[in-house]
């Protein structure tokens, strides 16, 4: 059955993430720094959800602090606790400092299933902001809660929220390595592919229910298309010699894959289904790391034709690619904002390999990370957030800044090494 | 003026001790315009002839043939590596023999397949390091089909910095990990 509804297939991913193999200890997050101002906001528990195996407001609460744009007022000490606006004393909680605050409720259905509403109050303007009434299953309580904090967020900031979104990564653990899929608050992780033989290059296609990856299980790298849905997958590209790099186009149809058949290492164009490769760029050095402009016209990519690597960008329908970095002797793994009017990138400036972001139109170039071991940035959907790979005491972690440089966090695992993470899309709700 | 010459003679002193020989046409110069006969010119007797080197393997005498790669007593299945410099991809003199025996071991046996698998060392993005290796891997093959092997007998591929020899962190490690494997079909 072809079904691309996407409220089934996220239904469909949800079944499978719960059922799927051995869930891991999952990653924890630390946070350093803060936005230049945060949103006072209090989360009042929501009535009956002490019933409920985890109280969907602690991640709520979770969610909104850790984006470093919000502080959170202390909700304790309230009886009653407020669950409709009618409730609500607000001389309380402007006392208290809260500008907005949330309220609502979960109650059992007959099913089994919950009903979970939840209302944002503007403290100052004692009115409603929004609201919503969700029906789940018990598996879906968790993502839920993150839809309450993306609604917060979006209500709030103007920008969409991405904490019911997923980010993949590969875990290394003695010889064993794991593609990982998690929430994006690292809860939740579930093994797509375990191997002896390494696993590079995850990247999301836009319907957020296939990863096309590199894997070396057959001594060579190979791309492969994984679906989330139901773990089967296909051979995107098994050229002869190393085919790697795989990057989606915006409409899902097209990948952009790096391939040596016809010698060295080139970008070319495929059909999701592996077929009618394409040659994009044409060198006699390297040209890898594309990826998509967000409306498809452009690929930005790595190459060495200048006698260093550096960022270049091509049209789709071809043409002269033109450079893009021109400080320093290495710059190398771009990746397009959402908005596609910046691009982050790896900056090795002497012998330090960190996240730097550069604007299209004004050329202006800062770097947002120090750390000197870092690679592989991956946006949020949202474009406020960038997820890397670093390392600390020798271990491979994650790692997240804002686009701003300002809020900065950790994702530490408890064994192994984590590297190559790739944040997924937004999936709209039904 | 007088300081270029100070250093000038401070580069001639050190030039002096540097070596012997390094002295004598310093001498011939300083001779008379007479035919510069001088010590060296005295034959001296030249050194008998070497004995021939023999060297005797420890291990037991190799089985089977001395060239078949796939014979674990060859040299050619234990020499599989090439090692680079940091960031580059050419094959260094010291391993052009190395893979002079094996191109005429393929050429020789056209049936025979190989794979060269590139590498390279844990710094810098892993996409590059595999477009790197994939360069060093073909540098190698490019060395043996000029020397007459098949294409159709080779594959290059690369592993990037993705499966390091030596797990260090080091220049030794490193250097380890620079490196191109020639791997036979039939091996294990």
């Amino acid at each position: 059955m072809k079904n691309n509804n996407p409220f089934f297939l996220q239904l469909a991913l949800a079944l499978w993430l719960t059922l799927g193999a051995n869930a891991y200890a999952q990653l924890k997050i630390e946070i350093t720094g803060f936005g230049s101002t945060q949103l006072p906001i209090a989360i009042a528990p929501l009535k009956g959800e002490e019933a409920l195996p985890q109280r969907l407001t602690d991640i709520v609460a979770a969610d909104l602090a850790r984006s470093g744009v919000f502080k959170i007022i202390d909700s304790g000490g309230l009886n009653p606790v407020p669950s409709e606006p009618a409730d609500v004393q607000y001389p309380t909680w402007k006392t208290r400092g809260a500008d907005a605050l949330v309220i609502g409720s979960v109650s059992p259905l007959p099913n089994g299933s919950w009903d979970v509403r939840f209302r944002l109050m503007d403290v100052l303007k004692q009115s409603q902001l929004t609201g919503f009434a969700y029906q789940v299953g018990t598996n879906q309580l968790r993502n839920t809660a993150h839809k309450i904090a993306d609604a917060i967020y979006e209500k709030l900031t103007g920008d969409a929220g991405v904490f019911s979104t997923r980010i993949t990564y590969v875990v290394k653990r003695g010889t064993r390595f794991e593609l990982q899929v998690a929430d994006a608050d690292g809860a939740g992780a579930q093994t797509v592919l375990a191997s002896n033989e390494p696993i590079i290059s995850p990247a999301w296609a836009p319907d957020g229910a296939r990863l096309a990856y590199v894997s070396f299980e057959r001594r060579k790298p190979i791309v492969y298309i994984q679906s989330l849905v139901t773990g089967g997958r296909t051979v995107l590209a098994n050229f002869k010699g190393s085919n790697s790099a795989p990057a989606w186009s915006p409409d899902g149809k097209r990948l952009a894959v790096v391939l040596t058949k016809d010698g060295n290492s080139q970008i070319y164009l495929v059909n999701a289904d592996g077929s009618n490769a394409v040659r994009l760029t044409n060198t006699s050095g390297i040209d890898t790391e594309p990826n998509f402009s967000p409306d498809g016209q452009h690929v930005i990519f790595t190459s060495d034709r200048g006698g260093s690597p550096q960022i270049y960008r091509v049209p789709v329908a071809g043409g002269n690619p033109e450079r893009l970095t021109f400080d320093g002797s290495y710059n190398v793994s771009p990746r397009y904002a959402p908005d596609g009017k910046s691009f982050v990138f790896i900056q090795r400036a002497s012998g330090r390999f960190n996240v730097a972001l550069q604007d299209f139109v004004s050329r202006q170039m800062q770097s947002l990370t120090e750390n000197g071991i870092d690679e592989s940035p991956s946006f949020a959907p949202n474009g406020r957030i960038i997820l890397y790979a670093t390392e600390v005491r020798g271990h491979g972690i994650l790692a997240a800044v804002s686009s701003d440089g300002r809020v900065r966090q950790r994702f530490s695992a408890d064994a192994g090494d984590v590297r190559e993470p790739a944040w997924g899309p937004l999936i709209k709700s039904p | 003026m007088k300081k270029l010459w100070l250093s000038l003679a401070v580069i001639g002193a050190l030039a002096g001790c540097a070596s012997q020989e390094a002295q004598k046409p310093a001498d011939v110069m300083e001779g008379k315009a007479a035919p510069p006969i001088v010590e060296t010119a005295t034959p001296t007797p030249p050194p008998p002839p070497s004995k021939p080197v023999v060297t005797v393997p420890t291990a037991p005498v190799v089985r089977g043939d001395p060239l078949d790669p796939l014979n674990p007593a060859s040299m050619l299945n234990k020499q599989r590596s090439v090692y680079y410099e940091y960031d580059s991809v050419v094959v260094k003199d010291e391993y052009k023999p190395l893979v002079t025996a094996h191109a005429r071991y393929l050429s020789a046996n056209r049936a025979q397949k190989i794979t060269i698998e590139g590498n390279t060392d844990e710094r810098g993005s892993r996409e590059y390091n595999i477009a790197l290796g994939q360069r060093r891997a073909d540098s190698v093959r490019q060395m043996m089909i000029l020397l007459g092997v098949q294409e159709a007998q080779i594959e290059s591929v690369s592993f990037g910095e993705e499966k390091p020899r030596s797990q260090g962190h080091d220049e030794t490690a490193y250097s380890e990990n620079r490196r191109s494997d020639i791997r036979y079909a039939g091996d294990k």
